[in-house]
């Protein structure tokens, strides 16, 4: 163990850390309050494990079994973003977030920042993964180990099925159809949208761009701009959706239509032929942490094919599963949405989609800096 | 004996004092610290750099964006005080005191409500296939694209600022002197005449201050023109989000804030001196 670990999880520290935490507790209860709080911890009360995620990740469908295995009480502190995940982190002293879900694509710079503990890779099953997935690209860090994928999903053209032909749906083109100009709407936030974009400009690695390639994607989206109907949040999509205001939307895939799909929504996503993108949730232990043991333990049941099977029906928004094991047991215990996922292991299934190229790693861009793609996403919506 | 009683209203005036100091000046200089700041690997680190000024400043599409929220604002104050004089002339003038009082407190009620819910709901009347143009429809019009636009950012700080307007107007047109009104009626001074000159100069400040409260509300208003507006052309405070989701630019963040905030208080002053200045 590293030296500046041994100190974060000292008895001194611990210590520390209680004495702080009711002394801050005492100064706004009564003291009768504290201790009766003791005595009850020491009477078998729940432990607590803080997590920092996506809305829906500590919900009773995903959770309620691991609590009530362990004892224990998620408690979750949600985020909406990326950026908003990193401020949290950054905002919070070591040890406030026991587990951190994030999209891969940020694992590098917490790991970076320093806010993620070393994980042992045989602690997880990794056997039962895809081979594609074994090593995720920016979860290792040489033979390091910092975050375990969970779940992944494809972005691609979302649309609703009453107004878009899936024959329409299946090309980027259709954005610019002057059928559903005012109609298009875009997920607010640059990276899925721009990286979409670059595939339509032909870019294979759309985050890896020259200056010519990037000033390419910027020609094609101020091409986009006048179809546009607005920049939507993740409640602004659903209602734009489920409304019928927005037709098209760029930026998303089944992580929004799929659950708008369950509720009757007449709307669906496709991965179109100019290719999809993919995004992925992975869960690391944070920095610091009082309970290491419990948090491993959260993403061994996650990552198992019980856990992938909850985490592929998710009430909050479904996704895909790495564990082919996983697959099996869904297979099995809901084949329709096995199905409507596509995730069976007999025909075409996603994984498919990965193998022939078509699905690229979302990432963050790789020749320009974040602030220079996000630039041009606020000065694309300036302008109509 | 005036010591005496000064020293006795010190215990009373300290803890708005320091709430005052804890929870608005310490962080309003917190905020001018750190827009002097940088951000390393998504951590803001303390600096004394200008580059965050000078990068917010120089760039086109944060005037774009400030002049697009100023017109949107003083539209949005224009349009509030606009719907909300009549009734608040009604409420001051021809009810009873107890439908006034009545009236005041349904004007409250709104409030109970979420602003964030209030606005969803009005996506239900402004869709393209929404309720108001389905009405238009069955008089044989066509319809019209309200959502996603600036129409639907004005409805929606209408709808965030019309109660407290109406409040603030009818106060004020309720404590105008009578007499004044009738003595203009008695000198033949007919009723749009009596409006322009006796009670309209008369309410000005009640006008101006409710003006105010609505420009103020809009101005830093985020929900209306993200949710009824699209988003597009982003207003401030959607640049202050598109800001944060840039690696973390919280110093950048800051410079726009302290720009939303230096605007008020010049838009602040010079509506207060509109409002209480002399007439020459």
């Amino acid at each position: 163990m590293k030296e500046e670990d041994k100190n974060l999880q000292s008895p001194f520290r611990r210590r520390f850390l209680q004495g702080s935490s009711a002394l801050a507790v005492g100064s706004a209860l009564p003291l009768s309050l504290v201790s009766a709080n003791s005595s009850a911890q020491s009477a078998g009360q729940p432990r607590t494990l803080t997590m920092l995620a996506w809305y829906g990740h500590a919900e009773p469908d995903i959770v309620a079994e691991f609590e009530a295995k362990y004892n224990v009480k998620v408690k979750p502190k949600y985020y909406t973003g990326g950026d908003n995940m990193l401020a949290l982190i950054s905002q919070s002293p070591a040890g406030t977030y026991d587990l951190i879900l994030s999209d891969a694509e940020y694992v590098p710079q917490l790991r970076k920042a320093g806010y993620l503990e070393r994980l042992e890779a045989k602690d997880y099953a990794f056997d039962d993964y895809f081979p594609e997935f074994q090593k995720f690209p920016g979860h290792w860090d040489g033979n390091d180990l910092y975050a375990v994928m969970v779940r992944f999903g494809f972005l691609g053209v979302a649309y609703n099925t009453d107004a878009v032909p899936e024959s329409k749906a299946r090309s980027f083109k259709v954005y610019w159809d002057p059928a559903y100009k005012g109609k298009v709407g875009h997920f607010d936030w640059y990276l899925p949208n721009m990286g979409e974009m670059s595939l339509y400009a032909g870019h294979k690695a759309p985050y890896k761009l020259e200056a010519d390639q990037f000033s390419k994607l910027k020609t094609v989206m101020k091409s986009l701009r006048p179809q546009v109907a607005g920049f939507f949040d993740y409640g602004g999509t659903f209602s734009g959706l489920k409304n019928g205001q927005l037709q098209l939307v760029c930026g998303i895939g089944d992580w929004i239509t799929g659950t708008l799909a369950r509720s009757g929504a007449k709307v669906s996503s496709v991965v179109p032929d100019e290719g999809g993108l993919q995004w992925t949730e992975s869960l690391s232990i944070g920095k610091g942490t009082r309970n290491r043991d419990l948090a491993n333990a959260f993403i061994q049941y996650i990552t198992s094919a019980q856990g992938q099977v909850k985490s592929a029906k998710m009430a909050a928004y479904p996704a895909l599963i790495p564990n082919r094991k996983g697959w099996e047991l869904l297979g099995q215990s809901d084949p329709a949405e096995a199905r409507r996922q596509g995730m069976v292991l007999q025909g075409h299934n996603v994984m498919d989609d990965i193998r022939s190229g078509k699905i690229v790693f979302r990432q963050l861009p790789v020749q320009q800096s974040i602030e220079d793609w996000n630039d041009f996403w606020s000065e694309y919506k300036e302008k109509a | 004996m005036s010591s005496n009683s000064s020293r006795r209203r010190w215990p009373l005036l300290l803890p708005p004092l320091l709430w005052q100091l804890t929870f608005f000046l310490l962080p309003l200089l917190f905020l001018f610290v750190i827009s002097f700041w940088s951000v390393v690997n998504f951590r803001l680190e303390p600096d004394m750099t200008l580059k965050n000024w000078d990068f917010m400043l120089s760039r086109s599409s944060f005037w774009s964006a400030y002049g697009h929220t100023w017109s949107l604002a003083l539209g949005a104050a224009v349009v509030t005080t606009c719907c909300s004089f009549p009734a608040a002339c009604s409420l001051a003038f021809t009810v009873s005191e107890r439908t006034r009082k009545l009236a005041l407190m349904f004007l409250v009620v709104p409030f109970f409500t979420s602003y964030l819910v209030r606005v969803y709901s009005w996506q239900a009347f402004l869709a393209d296939n929404g309720i108001v143009n389905a009405l238009l429809a069955l008089v044989g019009l066509d319809g019209l694209p309200m959502l996603n636009s600036d129409f639907g950012s004005l409805v929606g700080y209408v709808t965030l600022a019309l109660p407290l307007v109406t409040l603030v107007q009818t106060m004020g047109l309720a404590q105008i002197d009578r007499n004044l009104i009738e003595a203009a009626h008695n000198l033949r001074a007919g009723p749009v005449r009596t409006l322009f000159e006796v009670i309209m100069p008369l309410a000005k400040p009640s006008l101006v201050v409710g003006a105010l409260f609505a420009f103020i509300l809009a101005f830093g208003d985020f929900v209306a023109p993200t949710y009824l507006g699209g988003g597009a052309p982003p207003t401030l405070s959607n640049l202050i989000i598109d800001t944060t989701k840039s690696g973390q630019q919280w110093p950048r963040a800051a410079v726009v804030a302290i720009v939303m905030i230096l605007t008020l208080v010049v838009t602040s002053l010079a509506a207060v001196r509109l409002a209480y200045g002399r007439r020459k």
